[in-house]
């Protein structure tokens, strides 16, 4: 793959951080603070105080660990399903893929395909055995008949490492965003980001976090048809009318009907896929979702609707691209930054003036569109969307990270299970503190750093390091504990170093010359996935130990529990 | 008390025909979604000129944009029909493997 099309993946995958492919100055990182918009302030402030109102009434009913973890296990699947769609549509699929579509046409659909294929595989393989087995985190599933520390321990790090690097790239996203859109200061975003995230975990837990992600989810949800529909109204819902326009007015022309630079090998095009489809199953803060409903039931009607929600909302996003193409070139003036030479705006040959790329970048195809179709107060509607995507989405990354630190190493490695629920909440409350002030530590230092190899390397770890495990040790009888943790480690390790021999880091992030990098290609996962599978299965195999033995004799009993749900920890969490 | 009921479901035929019945259709459909996406990735990486074909003459819309839509359509699809045939023929036959267990 060339350098201009691993900008494009990571346009689509990391946070607004692509080079200036696209359009010029696509990089959020270069642009200069925008002046103050006071509507899209007003209206985040509205959703600020509707949230903590609820992180308020959330707090009342936080009382124990179970509630902080799962909201005590009372959330309905449909409920669900919308926190797990506001826990994944984030700002960079939002505005990453409709720039990718502004830019490409086509090639934004293949993103979106790959961001949504993960799901069928969660709902068939993982959703109902999840339920049934864990209890707080997906650590529970995994150790479920293992040694205890060792799997926790491992699992644990797995939750951390992924968390980390996701969360980066979305305080990092979050600043550069909030700069732009808010004409605030990328330190006060940063910090703002990190202050109210802090107030929905620590008080509210899972509760308001899940009330968060609902009411983020509900509002993106009608923002997005609301473009949508202005769109395809204005062409009478035929789409044909709209590709026909937009091949008209692009630049690229009828280039932007098919695929372009997306996809050049097959080896990258499958490996990047892999990444998406099993890395989604892999989620740490994805999977503890789970837990929040009664039963499998619930947990199978949550993926249903998750599923339908995201999907629905790719569509959405490729339509707003396309609409994006149309509708602002009819105003360059108020959306395109001039092209200067000496001063002066350029003219081409056919004597029209010349113009660069976007008003702040490639990403703020879909901002700018909510402007042309609905004017400044949609604006400032889909401004606060932006940031409470932003929010939804690392209060929930936080929260599974301060479950793994509580739940996973403190109660279970550290206590050997003997901690009482108070003390476990405590240790909860203080590690989303900390994790808080790590968060706006990191978004700071990042501020300047290329971070768009982040959120798809969370996805490589967790499709390496953190299915496998989980795959194996519920699915297969003869996983044992050495196998799982070293197939984990194969996974995890492999995943980091492939990606920093990857051009994505050993170029873009490090400055080596262009075709300087050992590891040819854009994703490691099929190489790394593959070794943890490979390692989990010939040392299992190779484990004859009394410990093994113990742990494939309790395998048909968890299987009955996977299976039946017979068991299973029940809605109160107790 | 609980290993007997363990050992009651492993012994009842209903649950392994359960197991059997769900598992394979996952499979079925997960092996549906993979050749789906797995498919649409191949077409786009050898045969990029088909997937840019125009739909019909005089049309810009080409048939890579119906069939990638057409994914996230099938994606959508796919899982919510196991969600509906989990979440009914499943669960009851699952309800009545736990009633039997309990109730000897």
């Amino acid at each position: 793959m060339t350098k201009s099309t691993r900008s494009l993946i990571g346009l689509g995958l990391g946070l607004f951080a692509a080079g200036g492919v696209l359009a010029a100055g696509a990089d959020l990182g270069n642009t200069t603070k925008q002046a103050t918009n006071w509507v899209a302030i007003a209206m985040f402030v509205v959703f600020v105080l509707i949230t903590l109102g609820i992180t308020r009434w959330a707090a009342m009913k936080t009382k124990t660990a179970a509630d902080f973890y799962t909201a005590g296990g009372g959330i309905t699947g449909f409920q669900n399903g919308l926190a797990i769609a506001g826990d994944y549509m984030s700002a960079a699929s939002f505005l990453g893929i409709s720039g990718l579509v502004f830019a490409n046409g086509f090639d934004g659909l293949i993103f979106s395909i790959g961001w949504l294929v993960g799901w069928p595989v969660i709902t068939f393989l993982m959703a109902e055995r999840l339920r049934n087995l864990g209890k707080f985190t997906f650590a529970d599933v995994a150790s479920y008949r293992f040694a205890q520390t060792p799997t926790r321990t491992f699992a644990a790090i797995g939750t951390l490492v992924v968390v980390a690097f996701y969360m980066i790239a979305q305080m990092v996203g979050a600043g550069q965003l909030i700069k732009v859109l808010f004409g605030l200061e990328y330190i006060y975003a940063v910090m703002i980001v990190g202050v109210l995230m802090m107030c929905y975990v620590l008080f509210g837990g899972m509760t308001a976090t899940t009330w968060v992600q609902i009411i983020k989810a509900i509002m993106l949800l009608c923002g997005a048809s609301f473009m949508a529909l202005a769109v395809l109204w204005q062409f009478n819902f035929n789409p044909e009318a709209l590709f026909a326009k937009a091949v008209e007015v692009h630049s690229k022309h009828d280039a932007i009907m098919s695929p372009g630079v997306l996809i050049k090998d097959p080896v990258s095009a499958i490996s990047v896929g892999m990444a998406l489809m099993f890395g989604t199953a892999g989620l740490p803060h994805i999977l503890m979702r789970f837990f929040t409903v009664p039963s499998a039931k619930d947990a199978r009607k949550s993926v249903g609707w998750a599923t339908t929600w995201i999907g629905y909302f790719y569509i959405l996003t490729f339509i707003i691209g396309f609409g994006a193409i149309v509708m602002l070139t009819q105003d360059p003036a108020a959306y395109y930054v001039p092209k200067m030479v000496d001063g002066v705006q350029a003219v081409g040959a056919d004597g029209k003036p010349v113009w660069d790329g976007l008003r702040g970048g490639g990403n703020m195809a879909a901002i700018h569109l909510s402007n042309a179709v609905g004017g400044n107060v949609f604006l400032g509607f889909i401004s606060a969307v932006a940031f409470a995507t932003i929010l939804a989405v690392v209060s929930g990354l936080t929260l599974s990270g301060a479950s793994a630190v509580s739940h996973d190493l403190y109660a279970t490695v550290f206590k050997h299970g003997n901690a009482d629920s108070a003390s476990e909440l405590r240790v909860s409350k203080i590690t989303t503190i900390f994790l808080g002030i790590i968060a706006v530590g990191l978004g700071i230092a990042f501020e300047k750093e290329n971070v768009a190899y982040m959120v798809m390397l969370a996805f490589v770890i967790a499709c390496s390091a953190n299915f496998p495990i989980l795959f194996m040790s519920v699915l297969w009888k003869d996983c044992t504990t050495k196998g799982a943790v070293a197939g984990g480690v194969v996974g995890l390790i492999s995943s980091v170093v492939l990606t920093i021999l990857s051009a994505s880091v050993w170029e873009a992030v490090m400055h080596n010359p262009k075709g300087s990098a050992w590891f040819p290609y854009s994703s490691p996962a099929i190489f790394s996935m593959t070794a943890a599978f490979v390692v989990i299965y010939v040392v299992s195999k190779l484990d004859n130990s009394k410990q093994a033995q113990l742990e494939r004799s309790l395998y048909p009993a968890q299987k009955v529990r996977s299976e039946t749900g017979f068991g299973a920890s029940s809605a109160s969490g107790h | 008390m609980s290993e007997d009921i363990v050992a009651r479901i492993e012994a009842n035929p209903k649950y392994h025909e359960l197991v059997h019945k769900r598992n394979s259709f996952g499979i079925t459909l997960s092996i549906l979604m993979i050749i789906a996406y797995y498919g649409y990735i191949l077409l786009i990486a050898f045969n990029k000129e088909w997937l840019g074909t125009k739909l019909g003459a005089g049309m810009v819309t080409s048939v890579g944009i119906p069939l990638g839509v057409g994914v996230i359509v099938f994606t959508i699809i796919v899982t919510n029909i196991y969600v509906r045939r989990a979440n009914t023929e499943f669960d009851d036959l699952n309800a009545e493997i736990l009633r039997e267990a309990n109730k000897k």
